[in-house]
């Protein structure tokens, strides 16, 4: 199977070289994508229980998000 | 009155899983990538990432704002992110044919010896209701100049031809 490759461009001698990746960068690309999926999932989760959180606080004070709004203005 | 001044440009003419410029000068103040770029990513877009000197340790901090012309604009971000730093949008295999992401990246006061910063805006060019438009702020807190830029996509997508990526160095006279 065809190994990706990546195109790398000297800014000093203007060399531009199609460079095959190795096992291991093909391993930390899957890595790295892998690790942004679950930042981007953690980051969901945070937001959604902040969301929570803060519609609980309203309905505990009794105002709207608009009220609360108006307070803080 | 500063002038921007082409230092590399990049077409492909093929499949690329990064574009990366290496051995940048350190003689100008700030430098700026423009590029277009389209990823074989099954999505309308294409989530492009940046990294400086190849790192790859928790020093990217970054948010984003965006909108996409049909869902309520919304923000997100990582704090000492590993991977590399948000830099734009490209469009992706499920857009429009032959349509690209559009994205200018500014990196200040790169060769200099502090936490560097950088900010982007980027939109998608799909010609249908919705295309992401965004505009990214970030910072990495490596303190050695940058010599090199990569440019990868989050999912490990490839940069697809005609995809193209000018970097410019921009000096002050």
């Amino acid at each position: 199977m065809t190994k990706p490759t990546r195109i790398e461009v000297n800014c000093t001698t203007g060399e531009v070289l199609e460079i095959e990746l190795t096992d291991a960068e093909i391993q930390q690309r899957e890595d790295d994508r892998i690790a942004y999926e679950a930042a981007k999932a953690e980051e969901a989760t945070n937001a959604a229980l902040k969301a929570e959180q803060k519609a609980g606080l309203l309905e505990r004070l009794g105002i709207t998000a608009e009220e609360a709004e108006l307070l803080l203005s | 009155m500063a002038t921007f001044i082409k230092i590399a440009t990049v077409d492909l003419t093929g499949s690329q899983s990064s574009i990366d410029f290496t051995s940048i000068p350190a003689t100008y103040t700030d430098l700026c990538i423009k590029y277009s770029a389209r990823t074989d990513r099954a999505n309308t877009n294409s989530d492009i990432y940046l990294q400086f000197n190849g790192v790859t340790t928790a020093t990217y901090s970054f948010k984003r704002i965006y909108g996409n012309g049909t869902a309520t604009a919304a923000s997100d971000g990582l704090t000492n992110n590993a991977t590399g730093g948000f830099a734009g949008t490209a469009d992706g295999a499920s857009a429009t044919a032959s349509t690209f992401g559009n994205c200018e990246v500014y990196i200040p006061n790169y060769a200099g010896s502090t936490a560097k910063s950088w900010s982007v805006d980027g939109v998608n060019e799909n010609n249908a209701t919705s295309a992401l438009a965004a505009l990214y702020v970030g910072s990495w807190s490596g303190t050695a100049a940058i010599t090199s830029i990569s440019l990868k996509d989050y999912n490990a997508a490839n940069f697809v031809q005609y995809s193209t990526a000018t970097l410019y160095g921009i000096s002050k006279s």
